[in-house]
């Protein structure tokens, strides 16, 4: 498994080149938009990487409250993370594409709302967990991502009841696209995939080795040892070594 | 978990429902009778919301029919903010001589402790609507030009809304280290729908333009969703150790 991520993490990055050549040499020119439409290739992977990452932390939540395995939270708060990191690039880049193409930089419409408060609920189960002492945050954290999923479908209905009036996105608002840009689409979001994966693993791994060093100095403060800190907390690749395995 | 190694399994299953009654009662007449005496929170919130009124009223000096369109959202805004200070202190009075504690390895039910709590904030909250919106109406001259009747469910589930959520992320907040600065970073996201639903069905009313229907609904939806959730989820609240 070790050994799988630096291969892993040339990939991505081989990847990562490949599909901002695609996107911004080989996919078509918009023909009304022209190349600012080309900040497509990079608004709409990273939404559906956000929600992907976000629906992964819902199920961890869940499993983590029937199961209460710390791995599980681990990946619950992991997936939140990036899914938050990810989630801010959409809303980044909406704005810029949205001033020069709608001319306005923000709208209170359906899709942007509900993703703002997507936002705004995981940067809070965030500061939850920040905040919170490591042995009670898992069960509180997850009870605030099951009430965050029960709230997304009652903001989208409210906000669409609220601004009815207002144009469908001009994305996906039933319009067809082109084959090709299909194509760069798909080959940007398997490497922003990739790369949300890379993250999540390389955070996983340091949250793991975190909660051992942690759990080695509860022990030792516990148990009165007075022969200075454990092998762990001397050499981290100690802890590295176990969790890779 | 532990109720059932301590052989408090067959307890749990021999309270009956009128046993949960009488825990519900019994606390939520202990928190209005000390809340009855000290009027500590009814008090800060009183006086917080006529602030706003006051503050919002003065800088914006609006005229009778801007204030049909801003009376919603600043009514509820006011509310809002007012009943963070009930819900902070909902469970920090049990958080003295470990009553909290004391509870979580008694074999009541938690659901009826957090019944209790949570009726006793709509309470309150409500009590302070009843007292605030005659200032509002002289303050802002309101005039509804809607079914005037359809703000009192409004109210009343929108205030449901506000407490039921509101006293579930205060059990959590308790929990964190920065308790009373926490409870609104959790509360007002998740809040937003029902906030929404309570502005523009006051506005649909006050303006008289639109029908208040779809908001009602909204609130009732949301109020049945997370008064489950809150039920189902607060046991583990409780006792996240």
């Amino acid at each position: 498994m070790k050994r799988l991520f630096p291969i892993l993490a040339v990939l991505t990055a081989l990847m990562l080149v490949y599909a901002v050549y695609q996107a911004l040499v080989v996919a078509p020119t918009e023909r009304t938009m022209g190349d600012v439409q080309r900040i497509f290739y990079y608004h709409v992977p990273s939404a559906w990487t956000a929600f992907l990452l976000f629906f992964v932390n819902l199920v961890a939540s869940v499993a983590y409250l029937v199961k209460r395995n710390p791995k599980v939270d681990a990946l619950a708060m992991v997936s939140a993370e990036v899914g938050v990191v990810f989630c801010t690039v959409v809303l980044v880049t909406g704005p810029i594409w949205a001033r020069p193409v709608w001319g306005i930089w923000w709208t209170w419409d359906v899709r942007l709302t509900s993703t703002l408060v997507l936002w705004l609920i995981y940067v809070s189960y965030l500061l939850l967990r920040r905040f919170s002492d490591s042995a009670q945050a898992p069960a509180l954290a997850a009870a605030l991502a099951i009430f965050g999923a029960l709230d997304i479908p009652l903001v989208y209905f409210s906000i669409w009841f609220f601004r009815t009036q207002h144009p469908q996105p001009v994305i996906g608002g039933g319009g067809s696209i082109d084959p090709r840009m299909w194509r760069v689409l798909l080959i940007n979001w398997m490497a922003f995939l990739c790369f949300a994966l890379l993250m999540c693993w390389s955070r996983y791994r340091l949250e793991t080795m975190r909660r051992e060093v942690e759990e080695a100095q509860a022990l030792e403060s516990l148990l009165g040892d007075d022969r200075g800190p454990s092998a762990e907390i001397r050499n981290p690749k100690v802890a590295l070594n176990r969790s890779g395995q | 978990m532990h109720k059932q190694s301590f052989g408090g399994g067959d307890a749990m299953s021999l309270l009956s429902s009128t046993t949960r009654g009488t825990i519900t009662r019994a606390t939520l007449t202990k928190d209005i009778r000390l809340e009855w005496r000290s009027k500590d929170a009814l008090n800060s919130m009183l006086f917080f919301s006529l602030l706003v009124v006051v503050i919002f009223s003065l800088s914006f000096d609006p005229l009778a029919e801007e204030s049909r369109r801003i009376a919603g959202g600043l009514v509820w805004v006011a509310f809002l903010f007012a009943a963070v200070v009930a819900l902070n202190q909902t469970w920090a009075r049990e958080l003295r001589n470990q009553v909290l504690d004391a509870y979580r390895v008694s074999p009541a039910p938690p659901n009826a402790l957090f019944m209790a709590k949570a009726l006793g904030n709509f309470f309150i909250v409500s009590l302070l609507e009843a007292l605030m919106t005659p200032l509002f109406i002289i303050f802002y001259n309101l005039r509804a030009l809607g079914p005037a009747w359809q703000l009192i469910p409004i109210g009343l589930l929108g205030t449901w809304a506000l407490v039921v959520n509101g006293t579930f992320f205060a059990a959590i907040s308790l929990r964190t280290r920065s308790r009373e600065l926490m409870l609104p970073l959790l509360l007002f996201p998740i809040s937003i729908p029902a906030v929404l639903g309570m502005v523009a069905g006051t506005t649909a009313i006050l303006t008289g333009e639109n029908s208040a229907h779809f908001w009602i609904v909204l609130l009732l939806t949301y109020d049945v969703v997370f008064t489950t959730a809150c039920l189902a989820l607060f046991e583990k609240v409780l006792e996240a150790e």
